[in-house]
């Protein structure tokens, strides 16, 4: 369930803002709702999400249960430099994931 | 005949809808309060500057499409710091705060979020000069007719 | 740290793509969401449904079973290109109709010596959609076997036949007040193009199986169980009722 779908456009002009999109594989359980059983689903969410590029986080969020299932992220930065962007999320027992995109820029 | 049939279909949909849809603790106006006291940290919070788009008629409340945008230069100088949303009937008030940087580039954020009922949402922005800025919408939220079982 | 997949932008506009001749009277459901819903699905990075459709791609080069095959060492990729748009298909080895997700099993099961896939579960929802998902954009053509006629018109017949505690068919919805609201959102024609979609009701990907059971739920009927030959004969029926409608694998709906 480490799923993510990232959109980094592969080139781009430097000092241009780009749009960069995530859609994250999670079920974001919010642990109000009760399972067949009648009993509280425990919940499960993702509770901090950001993005790392040329040495700086430029982007952060912090989630909570109301974020949609499956979170999804659109947001801009500025091509700086060439190099990885690093996405990083953490849910709430602690467990982190990681996946990173590359962008061009000229 | 049309006509009563639909509002038997209607009737019991909402009946499935009432038995299946569990009572929720919601945010109240103290918890609200003290949600946003939090992040502004108690100081004043100015209408303005803040544009949220957000379908007024929401189809499914378990997925809505949310962008705020705030008029700011996003510059060294000049710029967004956070964005926080919250959302008055939700079981907690909080909803999501991103945080910006000048190298952000555009202060515009999309993303997907929960709404328990129809309700107004709150977006407060704080600006790299310890201002914060407010925007509110309201919402209707219809819920599908066929309401399942987890 | 893994890298990040980027999916191709696969150039593929569905304003076009749903633009069935402007005389077919015949409306997608998509054509009854909100603009804002029909922008979730039209955008690839924007489309939930595209994370099962890339764990999907995997399962599908992966090695399983006693043959150590993978789906991919038969099928090359583009070969799968046009076979949603074909399914149910008639399984000789059974005389029955059998649809996209039980051939994926028959397959694992004949070919692969692998167990098959749970119903509903995450992996063959994820090949299902991995598979329909190349069908995007072609017509929905049904499988031509005369022997599918009698199962055709089974399916027929219990789209028809009233149900439940409320005595509704799918009929008196889908048919009789297609396009009117039932509580406060608008009643579909019950064109299957679209599955495994994501619904955001569900906030998963699911089968039309899932979305029949759902509504068998509401009309206080007691679902066919995943798998059942009735629901397969309904969605033969559906299918042929949605003859040359434009696939869109995976929908999204509210």
């Amino acid at each position: 369930m480490a799923r993510a779908l990232i959109n980094v456009p592969a080139t781009a002009k430097k000092g241009e803002a780009v749009e960069i999109k995530v859609l994250i594989q999670h079920p974001m359980e919010t642990g109000f709702r009760t399972g067949p059983d009648g009993k509280l689903v425990p919940r499960d969410i993702i509770q901090r999400f950001s993005c790392t590029y040329d040495g700086q986080e430029v982007f952060a969020a912090e989630l909570h249960p109301a974020v949609a299932a499956n979170p999804f992220f659109a947001f801009f930065t500025l091509a700086t430099a060439s190099g990885p962007l690093i996405f990083k999320w953490t849910d709430n027992a602690g467990k982190e994931e990681s996946q990173s995109a590359d962008i061009a820029v000229t | 005949m049309t006509t009563r049939r639909h509002t038997l279909i209607g009737g019991g949909a909402l009946a499935v809808g009432l038995l299946l849809r569990p009572a929720l603790a919601r945010a109240t106006p103290e918890t609200m309060a003290a949600a946003v006291a939090a992040f502004t940290k108690g100081l004043q919070v100015k209408p303005g500057k803040v544009a949220i788009d957000i379908p007024p008629l929401v189809e499914n409340g378990n997925s809505v499409p949310l962008t705020v945008s705030v008029d700011s230069p996003m510059t060294e100088l000049d710029h967004v710091n956070a964005i926080a949303v919250f959302a008055e009937k939700n079981p907690l008030p909080n909803v999501v705060t991103f945080a910006l940087t000048p190298r952000s580039g555009k202060a515009v954020v999309s993303t997907r979020i929960r709404l328990g009922d129809s309700q107004i949402l709150l977006v407060i922005a704080q600006l790299s000069d310890g201002s914060f800025w407010s925007q509110k919408a309201e919402l209707i939220v219809t819920l599908p007719a066929c309401v399942e079982v987890l | 740290m893994k890298r990040a997949l980027v999916i191709a932008a696969l150039g593929f506009s569905l304003a076009a793509g749903l633009a069935v001749a402007a005389s077919d009277p015949r409306r997608s459901g998509f054509d009854f969401m909100s603009r804002e819903t029909q922008a979730m699905q039209k955008d690839d990075f924007s489309n939930p449904g595209m994370l099962w459709v890339q764990d999907g791609a995997d399962l599908f080069k992966a090695r399983t079973g006693t043959s150590g095959k993978a789906c991919a060492d038969c099928h090359a990729e583009p070969s799968m290109k046009g076979v949603a748009a074909r399914y149910p298909a008639f399984n000789a080895k059974t005389s029955r109709p059998i649809d996209l997700q039980g051939r994926i099993n028959q397959c694992r099961l004949d070919r692969q010596g692998a167990p098959e896939l749970p119903l509903e579960g995450h992996d063959l929802l994820a090949l299902t959609a991995y598979v329909a998902q190349q069908s995007r954009g072609l017509p929905v053509s049904p499988a031509t076997d005369p022997r599918l006629e009698p199962f055709r018109r089974q399916g027929e017949a219990l789209y028809k036949k009233k149900l439940g505690q409320l005595n509704f068919s799918c009929a008196d919805c889908h048919d009789a007040n297609a396009g009117r609201r039932l509580a406060g959102a608008p009643i579909p024609e019950a064109h299957p193009t679209g599955y495994p979609l994501y619904r955001l009701e569900w906030q998963a990907l699911g089968s039309l199986q899932k979305r029949m059971r759902g509504c068998m739920s509401g009309v206080r009927a007691e679902p066919y169980g995943y798998g059942a030959p009735e629901f397969v004969a309904i969605e033969l029926y559906l299918m042929s009722r949605a003859s040359g409608m434009p696939m869109e694998t995976p929908g999204v709906r509210p």
